[in-house]
Order: structure tokens, then sequence, then C-alpha cells
């Protein structure tokens, strides 16, 4: 058996081997590189408002680019209360879903109807924005808005939050649609949560006798709580980040009203609206540090999300 | 009193109802914002749309010159983020079980998948259109680029995964060097399901309208000159949308069809070409 | 199989010891494996016969954290030594595994693929060595006409030949089967089986199988294997007719295992 070994070849071929291993390392070196260099210039970017506020940024409510004054705080609120107002829209919602493409569907139509969930994720946001502008708002401020003035708004101690002039757009409705574009995200992170609950566990609660319900709530929710808790936080993360959506609908007042009716901000929206049109350094760094502010919040948030996700991953893989 | 057996069912029936109307609740808007599109869409492309620029307020014209940037950026930046992205993604699956930079780097690309876009585009504001002191198509695209890398990082890490490891035992067996048993075996293997990623990805920021907001900014006239600004078709829905001018919102709808049907159709394309999902959430 | 045919070991394995970490899987393995035979390694799972076999192309070298030592000689070379080029060493020893592996591209080019890394053939001689080698395979006839279709359109026995083809086409000195069939239905498996058969003129065999019949079958020498240790070895007649350990009797008469 004579065999042909081309010693150079194979010295070539080890040289390839450890070129190629630093190309990939270098590409994914280059992740944590784009990781520091937003943070570092959107720190650099931010320094003139931090000399000039400092923590007084966060907390002022100002915002006044004739006389260079500052405050975070209206955007800041305005991102929080929609983003939560929108997921508390969202979950239930995204459960029942969930809980219909994993247990109650036909099989027939359990593929295309989570696809169309998805489709419904992968439309552009933009989209989601101009349809709460130019059809959704007027028909909230025509049909929904005068009843919740009506009936809610007389109400005592929450009252006050569903009254006002129904405008159609403000806080509410930037929060409803930011629930609509958010559902599908958590919708579809919960179904494939759901799915790696082992088929075995589910099937001896069954054979007890429960009910399509109790498995869910009491076998299914139990053992997947960290998973639907990380899909949840990364529906916040959306949320929080988004801007299309909001910036047509949120109505870009600087000011903290007291009712959802009202107009308000949110930081995506006013780097959307300001940002291009900002004179002078304060004013666009201030803005850049609302930025750093955003990318702050949404980077918690997603860090606790990852890591939730995760620990239901590393169960998995001890359960198999 | 009602027996305990009655009470679990009315409870069972209950959800059962309420997940299927949510489910109702989540197509519902699907098909409203769908059909809105259509509505108002199809009327307003018009051949126009296709040969003329965006007009000056208040006249008629079309979409061309927004079409072409929104073609170039798009596939300026898969094209620049698409290779990072696969090198990166096969160092994870296949040279990441050492070491430390690996599960950080997932981790990192995780978060980064998520980011908030409008962040994205701050970034590039800051550290490229603030520098050439204009801003330019080159700046969108490379926004665009930041936003494909870590989709494609993680599916090409996921599909390569996928590739079972006698695969790569059988190559290594014949002696292969470990270029070759990845870039002629295993992404191979792996080809559908990155191809699928690179789909979702184009789909992705195909819509994108916040990172351009910032960089490509736009351009009211026909200019294939990626270093000056550039329309593009989300932000110029954005201006045409927020405008009074009837003229230029009904070419918004027009461009918001356009956009949302080859989103939807790359989406679909996408799943097609590989029936397993490529999860990119 | 001529009488003239003196015992001559090809691989000659001393004091080898294997660990998962910190697990050991194998103890103190001793064993010759001779040249133009084929030598079957049989056990229950777990018993470290994979293990073993995947010892001889240090396949283990893909996972961190896998570590053998003592000595493995292959050609008068220790293979376990710390400069033995792996790439090399997988020339002169192919392998098949459990499942057919087809390489996603066309028939010739999957058995091409082993070849282009050792010879600049010309596009005749490559034409020539990827007849030779499915024509060994005895799957030429079957793939004679479809060469440049995928692989992987191929049935699971016809996948399983293709992958001997490719292993083949490298003209390695010992070739390891990895339950070649375990994977495959009655028929392909007798296909295989008459195979290995054939191959034995030309390469030296060591096949891991859970099947004890094929054991007795296909192999000349037999090794029994249990809990990481080498309990019995010998000629496989023996080793089956005439046990020396009551173990190898239990599991071979499916008592045990």
């Amino acid at each position: 058996m004579s065999m042909f070994l081309h010693e150079a070849r194979l010295k070539r071929q080890s040289i390839f081997d450890s070129l190629f291993r630093n190309l990939t390392r270098v590409a994914a070196f280059s992740v944590l590189v784009l990781l520091a260099a937003i943070i570092g210039s959107l720190v650099i970017g931010s320094m003139p408002a931090i000399h000039a506020f400092g923590f007084g940024f966060l907390t002022s409510t100002d915002w006044d680019p004739v006389n260079d004054q500052f405050g975070a705080l209206v955007p800041i609120v305005g991102t929080l209360i929609t983003s939560f107002i929108a997921l508390l829209i969202a979950i239930p919602v995204s459960f029942g879903i969930a809980l219909f493409l994993t247990e109650l569907s036909p099989r027939v139509l359990r593929r295309p109807l989570g696809v169309a969930i998805e489709l419904l994720a992968g439309i552009p946001s933009i989209i989601y924005g101009m349809w709460g502008l130019f059809v959704f708002a007027p028909l909230f401020a025509d049909h929904v808005e005068p009843w919740l003035n009506e009936h809610i708004g007389v109400l005592p101690y929450i009252g006050p939050f569903f009254s006002g002039p129904p405008m159609g757009i403000g806080i509410l409705t930037a929060s409803i649609i930011l629930a609509i574009m958010v559902i599908p995200f958590i919708a579809s992170v919960m179904r494939d949560v759901f799915d790696v609950v082992p088929v075995m566990l589910k099937e001896s609660a069954y054979g007890l006798g429960s009910t399509t319900w109790e498995v869910m709530l009491r076998i299914v929710l139990p053992y997947t709580k960290v998973g639907v808790a990380g899909g949840i936080m990364l529906g916040l993360g959306r949320a929080l980040g988004e801007t299309m959506a909001v910036t047509f609908v949120i109505g870009n007042a600087h000011e903290l009203g007291k009712s959802l009716l009202n107009p308000g901000n949110s930081i995506s929206s006013a780097l959307a609206n300001e940002f291009t049109e900002a004179f002078g350094e304060l004013y666009t760094a201030a803005l850049i540090e609302l930025g750093l502010i955003l990318f702050f919040i949404t980077f918690v948030v997603l860090s606790l999300a990852r890591y939730m996700l995760y620990k239901l991953g590393q169960r998995e893989g001890k359960a198999a | 009193m009602i027996d305990l057996y009655t009470r679990r069912r009315i409870a069972n029936a209950t959800g059962l109802t309420i997940a299927v109307m949510a489910m109702a609740f989540g197509l519902f808007w699907l098909c409203w914002i769908l059909w809105t599109l259509l509505e108002r869409g199809l009327p307003a492309l018009t051949p126009m749309v296709f040969s003329q620029m965006t007009p000056p307020p208040g006249s008629s014209g079309g979409l061309l010159n927004a079409i072409f940037g929104s073609l170039m950026m798009t596939i300026g930046g898969t094209a620049i983020g698409t290779p990072i992205g696969i090198l990166a993604g096969t160092y994870l699956a296949e040279f990441g079980q050492r070491g430390w930079l690996a599960p950080i780097t997932r981790f990192i690309n995780d978060i980064l998948l998520s980011a908030p876009s409008i962040v994205i585009g701050l970034f590039v504001y800051e550290v490229y259109v603030v520098h050439v002191k204009h801003f330019s198509g080159w700046a969108g695209t490379i926004a665009l680029a930041i936003i494909v890398i870590p989709i494609v990082i993680r599916t090409t890490e996921n599909m390569l995964r996928l590739v079972p490891s006698t695969l790569r035992e059988a190559a290594a067996s014949l002696g292969a060097p470990q270029w070759k048993i990845i870039s002629f075996v295993t992404l191979r293997a792996a080809r559908a399901g990155i191809i699928t990623g690179v789909m979702l990805a184009i789909a992705r920021i195909s819509g994108e309208t916040a990172p351009l907001l910032f960089t490509a900014l736009n351009n009211q006239f026909w200019s294939s000159n990626m270093d000056q600004p550039m329309a593009n078709l989300p932000v110029v829905i954005f201006q045409f949308a927020m405008s009074p001018y009837e003229d230029w919102q009904s070419l918004a709808w027009a461009g918001a069809l356009l956009i949302t049907m080859s989103v939807l159709t790359l989406n679909i394309l996408a799943r097609v070409l590989f029936r397993q999902k490529a999860s990119t959430y | 199989m001529n009488a003239e045919n003196i015992v001559k070991p090809r691989v000659t394995v001393r004091d080898l010891n294997f660990y998962y970490g910190k697990a050991q899987a194998l103890n103190n393995i001793n064993l010759d494996i001779t040249e133009k035979k084929v030598t079957a390694f049989i056990g229950p799972s777990g018993c470290g016969k994979s293990t073993l076999l995947r010892t001889f192309n240090r396949m283990y070298e893909l996972y961190p954290k896998q570590k053998a030592t003592g000595s493995i000689v292959l050609d008068g070379k220790n293979i376990l030594d710390k400069n033995q080029d792996l790439n090399k060493l997988r020339a002169k020893v192919g392998m098949v595994f459990q499942k057919p592996t087809p390489f996603p591209m066309s028939i010739h080019d999957n058995i091409a693929f082993g070849v282009k890394l050792y010879q600049s053939l010309n596009k005749h001689d490559m034409e020539e060595r990827v007849e030779w080698a499915l024509r060994k395979a005895a799957l030429w006839d079957e793939v004679k006409d479809k060469l440049t279709q995928s692989g992987m359109g191929l049935s699971g026995g016809q996948q399983q030949r293709l992958c001997i083809a490719r292993a083949i086409a490298v003209k390695p000195e010992v070739l390891l089967l990895d339950e070649p069939t375990s994977a495959l239905d009655p028929i392909s498996t007798a296909h295989i089986e008459k195979l290995i058969d054939e191959l034995k003129e030309d390469f030296t065999i060591v096949i891991v199988t859970h099947n004890m019949q094929q054991a007795a079958r296909v192999s000349d020498y037999t090794a029994y294997m249990y809990l990481g240790d080498l309990m019995e070895f010998g000629d496989t007649s023996t080793v089956f007719t005439n046990p020396k350990r009551k173990e190898t009797e239990d599991y071979i008469t499916g008592r045990f295992g």
C-alpha cells in the first residue's frame, strides 16, 4: 500500500488551520469591541451634559433647548410607563396564545398559526406606528377615550389617570400599540419555553385526570417559570427600546401629565424627533445621554432575561 | 354549592376560552394592519412610484430614489455583516468549548440582538458621521451591518450545533484539517439554516427606521453616491406620514405596503426554505 | 487466508489508560491487532469498546478533557506521542461510524474529499480512484450513473457503503468500524458483512459490535471488554466456544448484558 504524504502540504494545512481559527476568534472578539465602543462613544458624547447637570439630569423635568436646561425625567418616566402598561396587556394575551399554540390548536393549524404570530413580529415597527397614527388613534379618540372619560374618569383614585381631552394620541395609545408589537415576541418565547416541558410530565398529569387548564397552571407554568419570566423580560427589552411605533402616537410633549390620555414622550421618540434638529453642543449631549440611559436600562433588563432563559436551558439539559 | 368536579370543568372551559380569544386577538391585529396596508397602499401604488423621485411638498412623485437607496444600504449592510457574523458564529460553535471568549461573546451577542436599534444609530453617528461631518449612505450601511451581525451569529451558531458531531468526526477521521472540516463539511451541512438566518436579518433591516435617521438621513434627489445623504424607504415613510400633505401621505402608504410585503415575503420564503424554526428573537 | 500467514501484529497496545475528565474509562489495556485480519471488540454498552477504538485514530482529541496514556504502536511509532501529526495518523487509520455520515456533497466529491487531502491527482486518475473505491465497497454498480448526485439521497445501507468507500479511497492501513451496521436493516447488514470479509485482504480491520453473532461471523479475533477492562482476548472460535473466563461465557450465552 503506497501512500503519498506531502509533508509540505500538511505543514500548509496546519498554518491554514491556525489562520482560520484566529480569523473566527477575531470576528467573535469584535462583538465585545462593538459593545465597548457603543458604551464608550455614548459616554464620551454625553460628557458635556453629564458635566453640566450631574445626577440632577435624572430627576429634572426641564427640557428647554433655548435656555440650555435639560432633564431626563419626562422621557424616562414615559418610557417606563408605556412599557409597563404594554406588558400588562401583552403578558396575559401572550400566555393565552402560547397556551393555544402548544395545547389547544388542531395539529394542522398549529404551524400556520405559529407562523402568523411570527409574521406579526416581523412587521417593521414603523408600520405599527403609521397604522396607530392614521387608523387606531382616531378610532380610539372617537369611541374609547370619551367612554373612559365618562365611566372611569369619574372614579376615585384611578379616575384622574383616565380623564383628559380625547385626542387619540398620548401615553395610553402608545402603550397599546407597543403591546400589540411585543405580544408576538413574548408569545413565541413562551411557546418555545412550553415546548421544553417533557411530554411525560404532562402525560402523567393528564393521566391523573387533570384538565388542560390545570396542566398548564400547575405543571407547565411552574416548570417553565424562569423561562417565562425571561421571555417577558425580553419583551420588556423590546418595548423599552422601541422607537418608531411609539414616536408616531405618543405626542412628543415634554410634560409630565397625570392622565394617561395626555401626550408625553419617551427616550427613543425624543431622540427620533429631536436629534437631527438639535442645535448646540449641550442639546446634542443631553440627547446622547438619554440614549446612554436607554442603553443602560435595556442592558440590565436584557441581561436578566438572558440569565433566566439560560437557567431554564440548564435545567432542560439536566432533565435530558 | 357546585361540586368540585363541575368547578374544575368550569375553570377549564373559562381558561381555554380565554386562550382561544387571545389567539383571535393576536390574529385580529395582524389582519387589521394588513387590511389597512392593502386598502391605503394599493391605490397609491402607481407605476409612478417606481419611476419618479420623491416629490417636494404638495406635488406628486414617486419613491424611486428611496427604493434604490434602501436596496443599496440593505445589500451593503448584509454584505458587511454576514461574513463577520458567520465567522464569529463559527467560532462560538466550533472552537468555543474552551476559554472565556465564547461564553462572554455569546452573552453580549444575545444582548446586542435585542438592543434598541436607535442606540446603534446614535453610535454610528458618534463614531462616523461626526468625524466625516455629514450624513451618508455608508453610515446607514454600517448601522444596518451592526444590526445584521448578532442575528447571523446567533443563527450560525445554532445551525452548526444541529450538525451531528459524527459528521465532524467522519471528516476528521479522514485526516482533514479543521478549517476544511468546517468550511467544506459542517458549514455546508448547516447551509440552509444559515441562509434562512441571513434572510431573516435582511427582513429585519429592510424595515429599520430608527438607525437610519441619524446616519443616512434622507435625500430628496437621486443619489447613488454612498458618501452622500441617501434616501431610503423607512425614513421617507416617516417624514411623509408625519407631514400634512395628502400626496406625501399616500406615497408613505405605498412605501409602507412595499416594505411590509417584501419583509413578509422574505420571512415566509425563509421558513419555506428551512422548515425548522430559526429563532432570532 | 492461507497457512503460511504468520501472525504479525500491526498495532500493539500497551498499558493503555483512558480518562473522560477524572473518570477512568479504560484500565491498562494490552492487545495486539493482527495485520489483515478482522479483530472484533464486544461487550455490554459502556464497557469501553468504542472508547478503545477511538484511541487508534485519536478521535478523542476533538473533545476537551479526554486523554489517553500508555502506548499504541503503529509502524514502530507510538501514535499517542504528542508530536504525532494527527492528520498523518488519520490518513493511515480510516474510520466508519455507527450512523452513515455522507458529507453534504455529491457522491463523487464525498470520495474525492479525503483523497484530495493527500494527493493531487489529475481528473482522470481521480475518477479511477473513485471508481476503485466504490467497486471495493461494492457500490459502483448502484451509483455509477449518479456520481454527481448528493450522497444524502442514497439509502441507509448505500450511504454506509459510501462511507466505507470514502474511508478506503485514502488507502489507509487500518480500518476502524464503529458498530457499522447498527443503524441498518438485515439485508444491508449482510452486504456490509460480506464486504468486511473481502476488505480484509487489503486492510487490517477493527470492528466494534454489540451483536455477538456478527462478531462470530466476521472476525478472526475477539476481545471481550467489561467496565473498561479487557477480560478476554483470543481467536474468535476459542472465545466463543471455549471461553477462559466465566464472565465471558455468561455474556456470550446471553445470561448477562
